[in-house]
């Protein structure tokens, strides 16, 4: 027998390691941008009403974030802001994720000619300039959230579905998939024990990291005005507000709601490697 | 009795016959050498006999009959390399689950720990996977084994340990057994008798 320790020492002693951490950041993270929805759920209309008598107020106790040219609260407006972004993101992200997974199976498992087709979408989007496919979609659109999703989902798909695709192509030609058939396995435990295990963190993973692109694209086409109207509290429509006071020193009309957007996109990334991080068996030794 | 009769292979349309008019048949319980220089098909001709590919001509059959499409196919395929025949998102334990629920005496013969079962491929050796795979297709159901090159990569004390453990449960099930490798001085050790391509 080759030199294998016991048996009874084979289960290794709890160790903090990286992925430990990775994941606990990722919690922290997301317990941050739950909190955040959650506010904007149970605020009423903080953020909305304005007081004429509070107007451009720097940052107080009482109002952490100032107030804007109109007296509403900054800390309000800014939250509002994410939470619709994060609306919009979510549904973005999750509409691009469906497309990519629907061409990455019609790619993988189709005719030549589909993928040929598929690849030349994929090509075609990536080759045209980001912001110029999402402004004319959301122009086409007529502007308004509704839009935005729209722009965004039919922007984002591109590089998951590559992904999705190369997997499914790999999965198919798989060696422990050709056993699994020899051993008289039916397709469909096939499709659920041996792909959907792989699948479905890649896209899960592709989701979470397609979440920032989406929050910073609809901030972007808001603050160039092609996005949602600037009567509603967005992140875009704060940064494009706060340009006109920015030059009278009125500093946190940008700063917070800016800042504000770097951690939420921040905190997406560290969720986003986090799951990365648990569904992957390899990670975990570390 | 697995049989090849006539049996020919080329990967694709236009490519050139890899498999040419290939005979073999091999009894239950006995152990065949395949024997061969490199890119001469032998792979390949393992691959047939255990439909992981289709012959472009000439049948496969098992006792006289092709074996059904459906169910366990009696004819299983050993590789050189174990890590590709394991999901690398499931542990040990379901790997070797998705044949069959091995007896502790089939356990034990192969040198397999129950506490591999918990682990992932990654974290077995080379070896300790190869005896893994081993187990999973020691399955009720299994009449003939194609083993390619199984311990090419191991260590000369873990590939006795295998051959002699995998030699063991052959006779004693009368499972045909396809031993496909360079080595002639392995081929002369365990099989009945040799076959070259």
């Amino acid at each position: 027998m080759t030199a294998v320790a016991d048996d009874c020492c084979v289960t290794p002693a709890p160790r903090f390691g990286t992925r430990k951490a990775v994941l606990i950041v990722a919690a922290l993270a997301a317990a941050g941008l739950a909190a955040v929805i959650v506010f904007a759920l149970l605020s009423g209309d903080a953020g909305v009403v304005t007081n004429f008598r509070a107007r451009l107020a720097a940052p107080s106790l009482f109002h952490p974030f100032g107030t804007d040219a109109l007296g509403r609260d900054m800390l309000a407006r800014t939250l509002k802001g994410l939470a619709l972004s994060f609306r919009v993101g979510l549904f973005a992200a999750t509409a691009s994720t469906v497309i990519a997974l629907v061409l990455a199976l019609v790619a993988a498992g189709g005719p030549r000619w589909a993928d040929a087709i598929v690849a030349y979408l994929v090509d075609m989007t990536m080759g045209l300039p980001h912001l110029v496919l999402l402004i004319l979609i959301s122009f086409a659109f007529g502007g308004g959230a509704n839009a935005v999703i729209i722009a965004v989902a039919l922007t984002h798909w591109p590089r998951l579905t590559r992904i999705l695709r190369a997997e499914i192509l790999q999965l198919r030609q798989a060696e422990y998939v050709t056993i699994s058939r020899n051993f008289g396995k039916s397709p469909l435990h096939i499709a659920r024990h041996h792909f959907a295990p792989h699948l479905i963190p890649q896209m899960l993973v592709g989701l979470v990291l397609m979440f920032p692109h989406a929050i910073l694209h609809e901030a972007g086409l808001t603050f160039l005005g092609f996005g949602i109207e600037p009567t509603t509290p967005a992140i875009g429509v704060l940064l494009s507000e706060s340009l006109r006071y920015l030059t009278a020193g009125k500093w946190w009309l940008g700063l917070f709601p800016g800042l504000a957007l770097l951690i939420a996109v921040l905190a997406f990334d560290a969720i986003g490697n986090g799951l990365r991080t648990l569904t992957d068996p390899r990670g975990s030794q570390s | 009795m697995l049989e090849a009769r006539d049996i020919s292979f080329r990967y694709g349309p236009r490519d050139p016959l890899v498999v040419q008019g290939f005979d073999l048949a091999i009894g239950p319980g006995e152990v065949v050498g395949l024997a061969g220089p490199s890119g001469r098909g032998k792979s390949t001709i393992g691959r047939l006999l255990a439909r992981h590919l289709r012959p472009t001509a000439g049948a496969v059959t098992v006792n006289g009959a092709q074996p059904p499409a459906r169910g366990f196919n009696p004819v299983q395929f050993l590789s050189q390399t174990p890590i590709f025949a394991a999901n690398p998102r499931w542990t040990v334990g379901r790997i070797v689950g998705e044949a069959w629920t091995p007896d502790a005496d089939t356990v034990h013969g192969l040198g397999v720990r129950p506490a591999w079962f918990d682990r992932f491929p990654h974290e077995l050796s080379g070896g300790e996977l190869q005896r893994i795979t081993i187990l999973r297709a020691l399955a009720p159901g299994l009449r003939y084994l194609i083993a390619d090159e199984i311990t090419s990569m191991l260590d000369p004390l873990a590939q006795a340990e295998i051959w002699k453990a995998l030699l063991g449960l052959v006779k004693q099930r009368a499972i045909g057994l396809l031993a496909i490798s360079h080595d002639a001085h392995l081929l002369g050790r365990v099989a009945d008798r040799v076959v070259t391509v």
